[in-house]
C-alpha cells in the first residue's frame, strides 16, 4: 500500500467517525433528559413537561436515525481499512465489539420502537420503561466502545505471543489506566452537547415569539444542565490530562507545545507550533503555570517532545485542544450567567434578547468542543494505533488509493448534504413549534 | 473433536442466523421502500408506518452478521469485504440515504416531502441491487470478466425483486382496503422476478463451482436433497395461485388469509437460504479459504460465545415482544 492511499484511508476513517459522534454526543443524553421530562410529567402532570417531551422526541428519532446509519458504515470501515488491527489485537477488539452489539445496539434498537410510536399500545409503565431502556443501552454501548478505544491509548491486561495480543485479565483491559477518565469525560460531553442544544433550540422558538410553557421548561432544563456539568467537566479534564501526562508523556508534550525538556514551563495561550525549528514561534503564555497546573508545582519539570523517538504532529494537538478548552471557558461563563438569570423559578419569557442570541449561537458548541476533543486524543495517539503494541501504517489495508480517493468523495458529499438537511430540519422544527404554540395562545386569548 | 474444530462451525451457524433473519427482515423493509413510488399519499405514509418500528433493529442483524464475520473470521472478513469494496460502499450510501429519509420525509418542510420519498426509494434500490451483487460476486469467487458481472447484477435484480415480494406480502398482511388490493397485485407482478432469481443462483452456481456440483449431484445426496428444490417449487407455485384468490377474497371483504403469502415467501426464503448454506459450507470465501483457516483464537470465540448465548434468547424475546406491541393493521405513526 502506497503512502498516499494510507492518508486517505485515514481520512476515511476520521471523516466517518467524526460525522458519527456527532450523533451518539446527541442521542446519549437526549434519551436521559427524555426520560427526566416523562418522569416530570408523570410527577407533577404538568403538560408543559409533555409538550417539551413532544418536541424533543422528534429531535431524538431524527439523531438517533443519523447515528445507526453513519454507524453501520463504521462497523464495516473497521476491518476493510485496518486488516492488521484484528489480526493483531483481535483477541480483545473482537470480543469487545461483539459485546457492544449484542447487548448495546439490540438492546436500544429493539425498544425505539416502542419508546416512539409505542405510547397509544402499550401501558404508561412500559413506554416509561422501554424509554429508560433506549437510554440505559445508548450509555452501554458507550461504554464499551469508549473501552475498546482506552485500551488502545493505554493498553493494560494483555501479553503478546507470536506478534499477537492475548488477554491476560479481562477487568484490566476493560478498565485499563485511562478509561474511567475518558468515559467520564465523554458522557459529560454528551451532556453538555444536549444541554446547550436544548437552550440553544428553545432561545431561538422564543425569539420567534414562542411563550409557551413547554419550551420555556425546556430553556429552563438545558441552562441549568449545563451550568451543573460545567464545572465537572473542567475537573474530570484536568484529571484526564493528569493520566495523560502518566501514560502518554509525547500527547502531553504536543498538547502543552513543549519541545525541550523544561522546568516551570509556561501555559501557551497562543504559539504557532513549527517543527522544522523545533519551536514555537510567536508564543504568549503565562510563565510557570503549565508546571502549576500538571505537577502541582510552579517549578515541575515536563518532559519535551525532544526526548521521545517519535511524536505526534504538535500543531493539530496543541490547537484542538485549545479549541476544547476555548469552549470549555465559553460554556462556563455562558451557562452560570445564564444560570443566574434564570435563579429562583424567573420565567424564561423574561431572557433579555442580547442572551437569547448568544444561546442560539452556541447551539452545536458541544459538537465543536466533543470534535476537538477526540482530535486531541486521536491524532495525539500517533503514530500508534494501539500504544506500543502496532502502529498505524503497520494496520492498514491494501485497498487502492483511487477507490478510496473515490469512496472518501462519496462520503464526504453525502456527509455535508446530510448535515445540511439537520440543521436546517432542528430550525425548521422549532419554527414550525413556535407557530404552533404562538397560535394556540391566539387562541386561549380569544376564548378568554 | 475439539473446541478448534467446533468453534468456528458455531460461529458460521450464528453467522448464517443473522444473515438469514436480515435477509427476511430488513428485506421486507427494503422492499416497501422499493413499492412506495407506486402508491398514493396516503398510501405512502402507511407503508412508510408499518415499517417505521422496526427498521433500526432489523438493520441491527447485518450489524451483527458483518460483526460476526469480522470478530469470528477476521482473515475472510479482509478479504471478502476488500474484494467487495464497491458494492459494499453503494449498499451503505443506500441505506443510509433509506434511513434517514425515514424521517426526513416528515420532518422537513412540505415542498420538500417528494424528494425525500424519492430519496427513500432510491436508497432501498441502491442497497437491495448492492446486495444481490455481493452475493452474485460472492458466489463466483470474485470471479473478473463481463460474464461474472454479468451474473452478479443479474443476481442483484432478482434479490431486488424477492425483496419486493416480500414487502409487499408484508403489506398485504399489515394493511386493508384499496393499499391492500394494490400490494396484492405488486406481489403477483414480483413472485416472476423473485423465482427467476432463484433459479438463477441455483443453476449459475453449481456451473461455475465444481466443487459445489459434486456436493449437489453425487448419487446418494441427490435424493436427500431433492426436496429443497421440488419444495421451493411448490411453495412458488402455491404463491402463484394464492394471490389470485385472495384478490377475489379481499374484494368480498374476507381478509382471513392476509398473513399466508408472506408465510410462504418467508418459507422460500428460508428453503434457498438452507440450498445455499449446504453449497458453501465450509468455505468462507468460496475456493479459498475455509472456516478453519479463517477462525480467530478460541480464546476470543468462548468469551464471544458466552455472551451470545446468554443475550440472544433475551434479544429474541424483546424483538417478539416488539413485533406483539405493533401486531396488527398498521395505524397512522405518532409520537404522543
Ligand atoms: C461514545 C460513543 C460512541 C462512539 C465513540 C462510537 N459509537 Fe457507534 N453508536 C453510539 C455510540 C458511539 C450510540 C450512542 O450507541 C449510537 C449512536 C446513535 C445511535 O443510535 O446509537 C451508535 C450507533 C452505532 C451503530 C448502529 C447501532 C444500531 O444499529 O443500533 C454501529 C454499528 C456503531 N455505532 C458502530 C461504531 C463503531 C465501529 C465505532 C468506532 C469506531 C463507534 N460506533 C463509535
Ligand atoms: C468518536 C469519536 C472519535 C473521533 C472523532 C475520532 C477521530 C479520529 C481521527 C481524526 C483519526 C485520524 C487520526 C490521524 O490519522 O491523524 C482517527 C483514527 C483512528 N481511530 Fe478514532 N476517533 C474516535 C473514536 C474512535 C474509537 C471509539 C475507536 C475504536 C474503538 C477509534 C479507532 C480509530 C482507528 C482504528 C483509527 C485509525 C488509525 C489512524 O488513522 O490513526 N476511534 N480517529
Ligand atoms: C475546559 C476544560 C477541559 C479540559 C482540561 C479537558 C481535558 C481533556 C484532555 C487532557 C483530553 C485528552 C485526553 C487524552 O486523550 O489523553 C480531552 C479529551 C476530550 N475532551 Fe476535553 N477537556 C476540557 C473540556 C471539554 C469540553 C467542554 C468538552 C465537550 C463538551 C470536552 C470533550 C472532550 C472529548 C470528547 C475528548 C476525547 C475523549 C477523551 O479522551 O476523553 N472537553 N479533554
Amino acid at each position: 500500500m502506497d503512502v498516499d492511499a494510507l492518508t486517505l484511508a485515514r481520512a476515511q476513517f476520521g471523516a466517518n467517525i467524526s460525522f458519527h459522534i456527532l450523533f451518539p454526543s446527541i442521542n446519549i443524553a437526549l434519551a436521559w433528559v427524555l426520560l427526566f421530562f416523562k418522569l416530570r410529567y408523570l410527577r407533577t402532570g404538568k403538560q408543559a413537561w409533555m409538550d417539551a417531551y413532544g418536541f424533543w422526541v422528534k429531535i431524538f428519532a431524527l439523531s438517533f436515525a443519523l447515528g445507526v446509519v453513519s454507524g453501520v458504515t463504521m462497523s464495516f470501515q473497521f476491518g476493510t481499512n485496518w486488516p492488521g488491527y484484528m489480526q493483531t489485537v483481535g483477541n480483545i477488539a473482537g470480543p469487545l465489539l461483539a459485546y457492544e452489539i449484542l447487548t448495546a445496539f439490540f438492546l436500544e434498537a429493539g425498544f425505539l420502537g416502542i419508546m416512539l410510536f409505542g405510547r397509544p399500545r402499550v401501558s404508561e409503565r412500559v413506554h416509561t420503561f422501554a424509554t429508560l431502556l433506549v437510554a440505559f443501552g445508548n450509555s452501554l454501548s458507550a461504554f464499551w466502545i469508549i473501552a475498546l478505544n482506552s485500551w488502545m491509548q493505554t493498553p493494560a491486561g494483555f501479553v503478546m505471543k507470536d506478534g499477537r495480543a492475548h488477554v491476560s485479565d479481562w477487568l484490566q483491559v476493560i478498565f485499563n489506566p485511562s478509561m474511567p477518565y475518558r468515559l467520564s469525560h465523554m458522557l459529560l460531553a454528551s451532556g453538555l452537547t444536549v444541554a446547550f442544544l436544548l437552550a440553544g433550540l428553545s432561545a431561538y422558538r422564543q425569539l420567534k415569539g414562542d411563550r409557551s410553557a413547554g419550551n420555556g421548561v425546556a430553556l429552563k432544563t438545558g441552562v441549568r444542565l449545563a451550568a451543573l456539568l460545567i464545572p465537572l467537566q473542567i475537573l474530570v479534564g484536568d484529571a484526564h490530562g493528569l493520566n495523560t501526562m502518566e501514560h502518554q508523556p509525547a500527547k502531553l508534550a504536543a498538547i502543552e507545545g513543549i519541545w525541550h525538556t523544561e522546568k516551570g514551563a509556561p501555559l501557551l495561550l497562543f504559539a504557532l507550533p513549527n517543527a522544522e525549528t523545533q519551536s514555537n514561534d510567536y508564543a504568549v503564555g503565562i510563565p510557570h503555570l503549565a508546571s502549576l497546573i500538571i505537577k502541582h508545582d510552579p517549578d515541575g519539570e515536563i518532559r519535551g517532545l525532544n526526548e521521545f523517538a517519535q511524536h505526534p504532529p504538535v500543531a493539530k494537538v496543541f490547537w484542538s485542544f485549545r479549541v476544547m478548552v476555548g469552549m470549555g471557558v465559553l460554556m462556563l461563563l455562558t451557562a452560570w450567567f445564564g444560570a443566574w438569570q434564570l435563579r429562583r423559578d424567573r420565567p424564561a419569557a423574561r431572557l433579555d434578547r442580547r442572551l437569547l442570541c448568544w444561546l442560539v449561537a452556541m447551539t452545536f458548541a458541544g459538537w465543536v468542543a466533543t470534535l476537538a476533543g477526540w482530535y486531541v486524543t486521536e491524532i495525539g495517539r500517533q503514530p500508534w494505533l494501539v500504544t506500543g503494541v502496532l502502529t498505524t501504517a503497520q494496520a492498514a489495508g491494501a485497498a487502492t488509493s483511487s477507490m478510496v480517493a473515490g469512496s472518501l468523495a462519496t462520503y464526504l458529499a453525502l456527509y455535508a448534504g446530510l448535515l445540511l438537511a439537520y440543521v436546517s430540519v432542528l430550525f425548521h422544527l422549532a419554527k414550525k413549534a413556535a407557530g404552533q404554540a404562538d397560535a394556540a395562545v391566539a387562541l386561549k386569548e380569544v376564548q378568554a | 473433536m475439539n473446541a478448534a474444530y467446533w468453534l468456528p462451525v458455531i460461529f458460521a451457524g450464528l453467522m448464517g442466523l443473522a444473515m438469514l433473519v436480515y435477509v427476511v427482515l430488513d428485506g421486507f423493509d427494503l422492499g416497501v421502500g422499493l413499492l412506495l413510488p407506486l402508491a398514493d399519499d396516503a398510501g405512502k405514509d402507511r407503508m412508510v408506518a408499518s415499517i417505521g418500528p422496526f427498521w433500526d433493529a432489523n438493520e441491527t442483524w447485518l450489524v451483527l452478521g458483518a460483526g460476526l464475520l469480522l470478530v469470528a473470521f477476521p482473515l475472510a472478513h479482509g478479504v471478502v469485504f476488500g474484494a467487495l469494496y464497491i458494492p459494499v460502499l453503494l449498499m451503505l450510501v443506500g441505506l443510509i440515504l433509506r434511513g434517514v429519509a425515514f424521517d426526513f420525509r416528515v420532518k422537513a418542510r412540505d415542498p420538500h416531502r417528494p424528494w425525500w420519498n424519492a430519496i427513500f426509494a432510491v436508497g432501498s434500490l441502491l442497497a437491495s441491487l448492492a446486495q444481490g451483487v455481493m452475493l452474485g460476486r460472492y458466489l463466483t469467487g470474485f470471479a473478473e470478466g463481463w460474464l461474472p458481472w454479468l451474473f452478479a447484477l443479474l443476481v442483484g435484480a432478482g434479490l431486488s425483486a424477492a425483496y419486493a415480494l416480500l414487502g409487499a406480502c408484508w403489506l398485504i398482511m399489515k394493511t386493508d382496503g384499496p393499499l391492500q388490493a394494490r400490494a396484492i397485485g405488486w406481489a403477483r407482478h414480483s413472485v416472476a422476478g423473485a423465482a427467476l432469481a432463484v433459479l438463477l443462483v441455483s443453476g449459475v452456481t453449481p456451473l461455475v463451482n465444481p466443487a459445489i456440483a459434486g456436493k449437489w449431484f453425487a448419487l446418494p445426496q441427490l435424493f436427500l436433497l431433492l426436496p429443497l428444490p421440488l419444495l421451493t417449487v411448490a411453495l412458488f407455485a402455491l404463491l402463484h395461485l394464492l394471490l389470485p384468490r385472495l384478490a377475489r377474497r379481499q374484494a368480498l371483504g374476507n381478509d382471513r388469509y392476509c398473513w399466508l403469502p408472506f408465510a410462504v415467501t418467508v418459507g422460500i426464503v428460508l428453503l434457498s437460504f438452507w440450498g445455499l448454506a449446504y453449497s458453501v459450507f465450509p468455505q468462507v470465501v468460496i475456493g479459498r479459504m475455509d472456516i478453519w483457516q479463517a477462525a480467530s483464537d478460541p480464546e476470543a470465540l468462548w468469551i464471544i460465545l458466552w455472551g451470545a448465548l446468554l443475550v440472544l434468547p433475551c434479544i429474541i424475546a424483546y424483538t417478539a415482544f416488539a413485533y406483539r406491541v405493533f401486531w396488527g393493521k398498521a395505524d397512522s405513526l405518532s409520537y404522543q
